[in-house]
């Protein structure tokens, strides 16, 4: 097929946008997901011991080849300061070899050669005569592995190559994912309960009065971040506003002050704040939509007011509902400062799992896996809801 | 029941918002069992609000409305059992034709059978047969009036109200459906209150037409009497064409009036109770003036010059300078020998003394 | 969506060192970017020595905060990029961080000799000598409470930190293992000289987090040293651990009615001032290093807030506060009054299981 004359511009001209999303989107999104699987580090930093560890599985000590191939190799290492990339990887497949291969790539410097490696090695720290610290190298070598989903999942290969759960005090991911999801889950009701009021109200308000609701709901949303979760603390805290309030007022006594943040209860009031926007404005533009004389209509029609809503007002309201639900529940499930801020330890969200491990442990494979499941998780999703109510009738505004 | 006692009575009826002006003031009005009542006048009159108040939307602020004898203060609209029919026809969009139309007789409890059975008869009392599965956005506007009909009547009310209902439709269409609405309500014999802006749709379907001005009814008659008969110069240019040629009457004998304008004098039948030297407008319908070169004719005859002249196939539509005004209008019908004249020619027009009447000056 | 972020004053540097570099070569002073803990310790090292170090050398010190960690670290020196020359470490982390060939060795040899001469191996103690740098100064973790809103009888052990049906109410702690598990083992009653015996083993682990979960639902997790003694204050919690000085700061500077509970104190040492492997300022960041471990410059510290030096010869130096004109000795974590049942913390074992002892805290943390 060819392209000509002014359709050939008007596709060159959606070109810029198309590189914009390659690169800010696409990009970004392919290599995030790619390092859940796929890691050389390790290999391209000790190709030599995991050559010399080629056909070696576990029985005994591995040769003296792969002794001398990373005694030579750790040293290189720090010296580039790559040895991080390794260090990480490996001591995440078993606890404590980060100290023992800093400490090794750091003492083999000053050794001087003395026939064995294997001795040498096992001189500076005996954790080198230990078969598991030569699998976990090994393990560590595999350019692509699962075992980042594994883990993402709370699952774990046993010795003899089973998949099985990990032991319970280390399964952290899959309760927090779920926790995650039922507490997105939560916040979508709650913007829901709350902003179908809302919007109803600003959608059959004269303009004035729907302008200045409308600001009032959007206001949390050009509010930064740290000024929403500082205000939240004078408000909630046990000495703050709401607190002294009640106690000024009689309704709790001065030592049964209500708990209202670093629990659920700030979890779910911040987020509910925040996210309401996202409920209230695709609510607002479906309602405003409904023409008022549907529920006359109804009326006329013998509807009392309950059967008129249930039954003409509500379902006309789904896509709304949808959209808004959509929408919250989304960003609900990325959130994660605001929940950490407020929320103690229930603001423990798997997204701050996400950020922990790409920023502090910098384990960006296991990142990656649980923002992939994660993804995998908003897209299942997408398709239930689009098949649900249909992608199509959507109306964000 | 009582024949005899009005379906609907409107006593002392006002209605305003907050602290506006009066919408509706001093409303009285009576509309018979099986009577098609069309409330007429231009946007803004009150019409509107008198029909919802009727249905429940609204309350009136003052007043008080009967139904059957019995007040319907505070009854809500859903307890009234009125048919109402919207401009915008109201159709629940996520429901099909036939759910549409079985809303009201679900909301009432009926049973699965029977309802589908009315909802058959209310589509082929509509000639929509067979539609009942389609959703209405994949029917046309005159299909999706008919359907708003419909559900309006399926659950047999005594009185529907209609709200401009064919204000979205092209012409053709509105005739059409003119037609069917009449038809329905004779088939029936409900009570139908209708509104419209459309004094030619008023006329075509009406038993009486109540005529709105600024919240009030100006006359309330059946549509050749509102024509013949107008009781008010609002009502005589409102209903039709009139020439209004504003005069002084001189004097008043048995029903006719002597009136001057501009030096000229006129004779008209007498409306109302205007005494000898009162102002008044002096109404003369186009179709009855009579434009010829010869004189003698009639009692009204004056020397006109012709302005202009539009051909509009049946008729033409002739301006004049007639006792120093200088946009009276005459319509000639279309038929052989209708003179032969010209912008510019100087002719005698006449009426009869009983085809023009000298109405209540008003302000406005 | 991602949350707005606060803007990343990383990328306002580099932003302002590309401005500066297109500027004339007069206009732009060299500066180095130090990394430190924020909040009243902070300001007490600008005040002991950031300045003077600023007067003496004409190199610009600039502040950033951190909570602790090597991430950024590994992140800058593995990356090549980087922007922060000077890092405020704790003891584990820099010696891990040393063998891991991220930070640059600093040769005892190298510092500034004692107040009468001394060589620096003789007037720093073994025990706070690392391989890359000394620890420059004892801090305490601690448990403190405001007599606003705790009355009555007072708590005065670590015990009574464990003890909800004696103190009800919520208690502040660290989202870190480091300390914490002391505390509970402490408080389970493990004896000071036994506690990273116990610790050594799984079970020990597994005891100190049982100890824990006991008050795990009334916890509220602080991350910055500047957070307890807020929370204090506002009698978000009836006590929480904290550093000693910033407890001290609330007491002297805000007049905070707040009570430190010295015992089981665990004992930590500050520092050391690690220079981050590969930093296009080394020299600049080795003339600071230096500077700081000045006996004069440790002491000077003590002036601002309560943390003793661990030079021998900077002891001799404490002396007051500077603005209030206390005597700062009682102050200190190693004052004797205060060591009654004082925890040193053995960084060599926390530099070995700090990962595996994160990670069972992150894992506990979420159940």
């Amino acid at each position: 097929m060819r392209i000509k004359g002014p359709r050939a511009t008007a596709v060159a001209l959606t070109l810029p946008l198309l590189a914009f999303i390659g690169l800010s989107f696409v990009a970004p999104l392919g290599t995030l997901l790619s390092k859940s699987a796929y890691d050389p580090n390790v290999a391209n930093i000790l190709p030599r011991t995991l050559a010399a560890l080629d056909g070696w599985s576990g029985g005994g000590l591995p040769a003296e080849a792969a002794f001398a191939a990373i005694a030579e190799e750790l040293p290189k290492a720090r010296q580039a300061r790559t040895l991080v990339r390794v260090a990480g990887p490996v001591n995440r497949l078993k606890s404590g070899l980060r100290r023992v291969l800093a400490r090794t790539a750091r003492q083999v410097e000053k050794t001087e050669y003395a026939g064995s490696w294997r001795a040498a090695l096992i001189g500076i720290d005996p954790a080198w005569q230990e078969p598991d610290t030569w699998l976990a190298i090994q393990a560590a070598g595999a350019r692509f592995t699962l075992r980042h989903y594994l883990q993402a999942l709370d699952l774990e290969r046993r010795p003899d190559g089973d998949i099985g759960l990990r032991p319970e005090q280390s399964r952290i991911y899959v309760p927090l994912l779920w926790r995650t999801l039922l507490v997105s889950l939560g916040v979508t009701l709650l913007c829901l309960a709350i902003g179908y009021p809302i919007a109803h109200l600003i959608a059959t308000s004269p303009p004035k009065r729907s302008n200045l609701l409308l600001l009032m709901v959007l206001v949390p949303f050009w509010t930064s971040l740290l000024v929403r979760t500082t205000a939240w603390i004078v408000l909630l805290q046990r000495q703050g506003v709401i607190n002294s309030l009640l106690v000024s007022m009689g309704i709790t006594p001065d030592g049964e002050r209500l708990e209202l943040i670093y629990n659920m209860t700030g979890t779910f009031t911040a987020m509910t704040h925040v996210l309401l926007p996202f409920m209230v404005l695709p609510l607002y533009s479906v309602m405003r939509s409904i023409p008022p004389t549907h529920m006359a209509a109804a009326a006329s029609l013998g509807a009392n007011p309950v059967q008129g809503f249930l039954r003409v007002y509500l379902p006309q309201t789904l896509p709304g509902i949808g959209a808004g639900g959509l929408l919250v529940f989304i960003l609900a499930i990325g959130y994660y400062i605001t929940p950490a801020l407020v929320g103690g330890r229930s603001g423990q969200l798997i997204s701050n799992m996400i950020a922990y491990h790409v920023q502090t442990s910098l384990n960006w494979g296991l990142a990656a896996a649980l923002s992939s499941i994660l993804l995998v998780a908003v897209i299942g999703l997408y398709l239930i809801y689009s098949r649900l109510i249909g992608i199509d009738r959507v109306r964000l505004s | 029941m009582n024949d005899d006692r009005p379906h609907i009575e409107y006593i002392g009826v006002r209605k305003r918002y907050g602290r506006s002006n009066w919408v509706v003031s001093d409303l009285d009005l009576r509309v018979r069992r099986g009577e098609f009542l069309t409330l007429l006048g231009p946007s803004g009159s009150g019409k509107t609000t008198c029909l919802m108040m009727l249905a429940g939307f609204e309350a009136p602020s003052a007043g008080e409305i009967r139904i059957n004898g019995e007040t319907v203060d505070g009854l809500p609209p859903d307890k009234r059992g009125i048919g109402v029919v919207f401009q915008n026809y109201a159709l629940f969009p996520h429901m099909t034709v036939g759910g549409n139309l079985a809303f009201p007789l679900e909301v009432r409890g009926m049973a699965e059978p029977e309802r589908r059975e009315r909802v058959d008869q209310a589509l082929a009392l509509v000639r929509m047969e067979g539609f009942a599965d389609r959703r209405p956005d994949q029917l046309s506007g005159g299909q999706q009036q008919r359907i708003a009909i419909a559900r309006a009547l399926v659950f047999e009310p005594d009185l529907v109200l209609m709200d401009e209902p064919l204000g979205a439709l092209d012409r053709r269409l509105r005739e059409e459906l003119q037609y069917e609405i009449r038809r329905i309500q004779q088939q029936l014999g409900v009570t139908v209150v209708y509104v419209t802006h459309d004094q030619q749709e008023a006329m075509a379907m009406s038993d009486r037409v109540a005529v709105f001005r600024a919240g009030r009814i100006e006359q309330a008659a059946a549509p050749e009497v509102l024509y013949e008969e107008p009781q008010r110069a609002f009502v005589a240019s409102f209903i039709g064409e009139n020439n209004l040629l504003p005069g002084r009457i001189i004097s008043i004998n048995r029903g006719v009036c002597a009136v001057e304008v501009n030096g000229r004098q006129i004779e008209a039948s007498h409306v109302g109770n205007l005494p000898a030297g009162a102002e008044t407008l002096v109404a003369i319908r186009p179709e009855r003036v009579k434009v010829t070169r010869e004189a003698g004719h009639f009692a009204n005859e004056h020397e006109a010059r012709v302005e202009d002249i539009s051909f509009l196939g049946d008729h033409l539509r002739v301006r004049l300078s007639v006792c120093g005004n200088s946009s009276f209008i005459a319509k000639i019908p279309n038929i052989v020998g209708h003179g032969g004249i010209l912008p510019g020619d100087l002719v005698n027009v006449g009426w009869a003394a009983l085809d023009c009447r000298a109405l209540e000056a008003e302000s406005s | 969506m991602q949350e707005p972020h606060p803007p990343s004053s990383a990328n306002a540097r580099q932003l302002a060192a590309l401005l500066l570099a297109l500027l004339p070569g007069s206009l732009a002073a060299e500066s180095i970017t130090v990394v430190s803990w924020g909040g009243s310790y902070a300001r007490a090292c600008v005040e002991a020595y950031h300045k003077a170090f600023t007067a003496e050398t004409g190199i610009e010190v600039l502040l950033e905060d951190y909570n602790g960690g090597l991430a950024q670290v590994r992140a800058q020196a593995d990356a090549g990029a980087v922007h922060w020359d000077v890092v405020d470490l704790e003891m584990p982390d820099g010696k891990l961080a040393c063998d891991e060939g991220i930070i640059e060795p600093v040769e005892l040899a190298e510092l500034p000799p004692g107040l009468n001469g001394e060589a620096p191996a003789e007037d720093y103690p073994p025990g706070v000598v690392s391989e890359c740098g000394p620890g420059m100064l004892f801090y305490s973790t601690i448990y403190a409470y405001s007599t606003q809103y705790l009355k009555g009888e007072p708590p005065a052990t670590i015990e009574d930190f464990f003890d909800l049906e004696k103190f009800p109410g919520r208690r502040g702690m660290r989202r870190s293992p480091l300390a914490n598990l002391e505390f509970a083992l402490l408080a389970d009653g493990v004896p000071l000289e036994q506690v990273y015996d116990v610790l050594d083993t799984d079970a020990g682990v597994e005891r100190a987090f049982h100890k824990l979960d006991s008050i795990k639902d009334e916890v509220v997790w602080w991350e910055a040293g500047a957070q307890p003694p807020q929370m204090l204050a506002d009698g978000e919690v009836l006590m929480s651990t904290a550093y000693n000085g910033r407890i001290f700061n609330a007491q002297v500077l805000e007049k905070q009615p707040f009570i430190i509970v010295w015992d089981g104190q665990v004992l930590d040492l500050g520092g050391p001032l690690a220079i981050v492997a590969g930093t296009p300022r080394l020299e600049a960041a080795l003339r600071f290093v230096r500077f700081a471990n000045r006996p004069t410059s440790i002491a000077n510290v003590a002036k601002y807030i309560s943390y003793s030096p661990s030079r021998r010869s900077a002891v001799g130096l404490v002396n007051k506060h500077w603005e209030t004109g206390i005597d700062m000795t009682p102050h200190m974590p190693t004052a004797p009054e205060n060591l009654k049942r004082a925890l040193q913390s053995d960084w060599r074992w926390w530099s070995d299981n700090r990962d595996e002892m994160n990670e069972r805290f992150s894992a506990w943390l979420v159940r």
